[in-house]
C-alpha cells in the first residue's frame, strides 16, 4: 500500500501539483454547474470517450519521450478498424480481427520508425506523410463505404460492461497500469528516456538507436491499431473517416500530462491525468449544452497552455 | 604493444581527414595528440572508438587485428572514450549513464530480463568512490555541476575496466582548478595498466600528463617526440611552428 502511495506522490510531484489541481477544479466546476455531471453513469461516459484517445496517447507518450512524434495515429486507427471489420465480414473470429488490426498498426508504426530512423527524415514530416497516405488508401480501398460489423463479441467490446464497469474502462486502465509499471523495469523504458534525452550519446554508447525507434513507433502503431479496433467496435462499422482530427486530443493529453516535446521526459501517469483533463472538459461542456465546436477551442487552448508551460519549465531549468 | 595503427586513412567526400597515419601506444603510457582544428585528432579517436570506419589501414590491439564497425564492438574490445561534450543522457541518473548500452539485468524465470537497478546503483557508487567522489549515483545528471558530470563520464569509461582510454578535450569545459584535478586523475589512471590517448588544445595539460606527443597536421603525422626531450617552452614552440606551417 505504501509502495503505491509513494508512487502516486512521486507521480504528482513529477507531473506537477498544478495539473492535479486543474483536474479537481474541473470536476468541482462541472459538478456545480451541471446536475448531470457528477455520477457513475456519466463517469462511465467519460471513460468510454477517453479510451480511444487514451490508448493512442499511451503510444504517443512512448514516441514523444523517445524524442519522436507520431501524427499518423488517427489515420492508422481508421485503417486498422476497417481491416478488423473486413476480417469479421470474411467470417474470421474476434481475436483474429483484433490481432489483425493491432499487427497492421504495428507494421505501419515500424514503417514510421524506419523512415524516421534509417531514412533520417524528420518525424513530423514522416508521420504527416504517412497520415495522409494511410487515410487516402483507406478511402481508395473501401471506395468510401463503411464495413458493417455483426460479430456480437466484437461489438460487446465497445459497449459491454461487467459489474457496471465498461470493458473499455478496464482495457484503458489495465493498459496504463501494465505499461506504466513495466517501463521502469525494462530496457525498453530505459532506452526510451535515454534516446529522447540524448540520441547521440546513445549511439556512442553502442545502443542500437534505429532499431529501438522501430520498437517505439511499432508499439505506438500497434496501440493505434487497438484503438482502431475499439473505435469500430463502438460505432459498429469500419470506416475510412473515423478518428479524423483525433491527434489534437491525443497530443494535448500527452503534453498536458508533462511529457516534454524535447523528449527524455514524461510519465505514463501524467498522460493518464492529461487524458482525463481533456475528456472531462469535453464531457463537461456537453453537459452544459455548449455547442460541440467550442470543444475544439477549449482543447486547442489547453494544448497551447501545455506547450507554453513545458517551454517555461525548460527555459527556467536551463537558467539554473 | 597495446595498440598499433598502420596507415589509417579517412576521407569525407573530397576532404581527406587522415592520410596514412601510423602510431603505437604502450601499456601505462599516455600519448598526447596535438594539432590545429581540422588536423584529424578527433577523427582518429572516432575511428578507434568505432564511430567512424577507416577507409584504409589496419588496427591491432595486443597484436590482434580488429575492425570496429560500431562503438559497442570497440567498447567490448576494451576501448572507452570520454567525449568533449561528455555524451551523457541528461534526463537519466548517473548510474543509468554509467551503464548505458551495457545494462545489468535479472533473468526472470528464464522468460524475460528486467533491469537490475540495485546492482547498477551499487557498482556505479563503487566506481565513483574509486574516483574520490561521494556523488549519489541515483541523482539525475541534469542537476549536476560540470565537474560532477565530468566524473560521471570518467566513471562510465572506467566501469568496465578498459585497456585503452581515449579522451577528447576532456578539460575544455572545466575551470583551471577542475582541469588540474582531472590531470591528477589521468596520472593515477596511467598506473592501472591502461593506455591513454589524450587530445587537448591546452598544451599545459598535455605536457603535464603525457609521456609522448604526436603532432598531427592536415591529417598527417608531422612530428613525434617524448616529453622528456625538452622543456615545456621548447617543445611548445616546436609544435606551434608545425601548426603555423613553418
Amino acid at each position: 500500500m505504501k509502495y503505491f502511495y509513494n508512487k502516486i506522490v512521486d507521480a504528482v510531484r513529477e507531473i506537477g501539483p498544478g495539473l492535479v489541481l486543474i483536474f479537481i477544479i474541473e470536476i468541482v466546476f462541472f459538478s456545480i454547474t451541471s446536475e448531470y455531471f457528477f455520477g457513475w453513469n456519466n463517469f462511465k461516459n467519460i471513460f468510454r470517450a477517453s479510451t480511444i484517445i487514451g490508448i493512442m496517447a499511451l503510444g504517443q507518450t512512448i514516441v514523444i519521450i523517445s524524442g519522436g512524434f507520431d501524427l499518423s495515429v488517427g489515420s492508422v486507427s481508421a485503417a486498422t478498424g476497417m481491416a478488423g471489420a473486413w476480417m469479421l465480414q470474411q467470417g474470421y473470429g474476434f481475436f483474429t480481427a483484433l490481432f489483425t488490426a493491432i499487427i497492421i498498426g504495428g507494421i505501419i508504426g515500424v514503417g514510421n520508425g524506419a523512415i524516421t530512423g534509417y531514412g533520417r527524415i524528420n518525424p513530423l514530416i514522416t508521420t504527416l506523410g504517412i497520415m495522409s497516405i494511410v487515410r487516402g488508401l483507406g478511402f481508395i480501398v473501401s471506395g468510401g463505404y463503411d464495413i458493417a460489423i455483426r460479430n456480437k463479441t466484437f461489438l460487446k467490446m465497445g459497449s459491454g460492461q461487467i459489474f457496471n464497469i465498461p470493458y473499455l474502462a478496464i482495457i484503458l486502465v489495465s493498459l496504463f497500469v501494465v505499461v506504466g509499471l513495466a517501463i521502469p523495469k525494462f530496457t525498453f523504458g530505459r532506452y526510451m528516456y535515454a534516446i529522447g534525452s540524448n540520441e547521440r550519446a546513445c549511439v556512442l554508447a553502442g545502443v542500437r538507436v534505429n532499431r529501438w525507434k522501430l520498437v517505439f513507433y511499432g508499439t505506438c502503431g500497434a496501440l493505434a491499431g487497438l484503438a482502431g479496433a475499439i473505435t469500430s467496435a463502438r460505432v459498429g462499422v469500419g470506416a475510412p473517416q473515423i478518428n479524423m482530427g483525433v491527434e489534437l486530443g491525443v497530443i494535448t493529453a500527452v503534453i498536458l500530462g508533462g511529457t516534454s516535446l524535447a523528449g527524455g521526459k514524461g510519465r505514463i501517469a501524467g498522460t493518464f491525468l492529461g487524458l482525463f483533463i481533456v475528456s472531462t472538459m469535453s464531457n463537461g461542456l456537453v453537459m452544459l449544452s455548449v455547442p460541440t465546436f467550442y470543444k475544439y477551442v477549449a482543447t486547442g487552448t489547453l494544448l497551447l497552455f501545455a506547450v507554453f508551460y513545458d517551454e517555461r519549465r525548460r527555459s527556467n531549468f536551463a537558467k539554473r | 604493444m597495446l595498440l598499433k595503427l598502420n596507415n589509417i586513412s579517412k576521407s569525407f567526400g573530397a576532404v581527406s581527414a587522415l592520410k596514412d597515419v601510423s602510431l603505437e601506444l604502450n601499456d601505462k603510457e599516455c600519448l598526447g595528440l596535438l594539432g590545429d582544428n581540422g588536423a584529424g585528432k578527433s577523427t582518429l579517436l572516432k575511428i578507434l572508438s568505432g564511430v567512424y570506419k577507416a577507409d584504409t589501414g589496419k588496427t591491432y590491439i595486443n597484436d590482434k587485428e580488429v575492425d570496429f564497425t560500431d562503438p559497442l564492438l570497440a567498447r567490448e574490445a576494451g576501448i572507452e572514450m570520454i567525449y568533449q561534450d561528455l555524451a551523457l543522457a541528461d534526463e537519466l541518473p548517473a548510474d543509468a549513464n554509467i551503464f548505458l548500452g551495457r545494462e545489468q539485468k535479472n533473468n526472470v524465470f528464464g522468460l524475460f530480463k528486467t533491469l537490475n537497478k540495485n546492482k547498477m546503483q551499487d557498482e556505479a557508487t563503487k566506481v565513483l568512490s574509486t574516483l574520490g567522489s561521494e556523488l549519489d549515483a541515483s541523482r539525475l545528471v541534469n542537476v549536476m555541476s560540470g565537474g560532477e558530470r565530468q566524473l560521471v563520464a570518467v566513471a562510465r569509461a572506467l566501469q568496465f575496466n578498459p585497456t585503452i582510454l581515449l579522451m577528447d578535450e576532456p578539460t575544455a569545459a572545466l575551470s583551471a582548478e577542475k582541469a588540474s584535478h582531472l590531470n591528477n586523475l589521468i596520472l593515477s589512471l596511467k598506473k592501472k595498466n591502461l593506455g591513454i590517448i589524450l587530445v587537448s588544445h591546452r598544451f599545459s595539460d598535455i605536457f603535464a600528463v603525457c609521456d609522448r606527443i604526436v603532432v598531427l597536421n592536415r591529417g598527417k603525422i608531422a612530428d613525434e617526440f617524448l616529453v622528456i626531450e625538452g622543456s615545456f617552452e621548447e617543445l611548445s614552440t616546436r609544435v606551434l611552428k608545425i601548426m603555423a606551417g613553418k
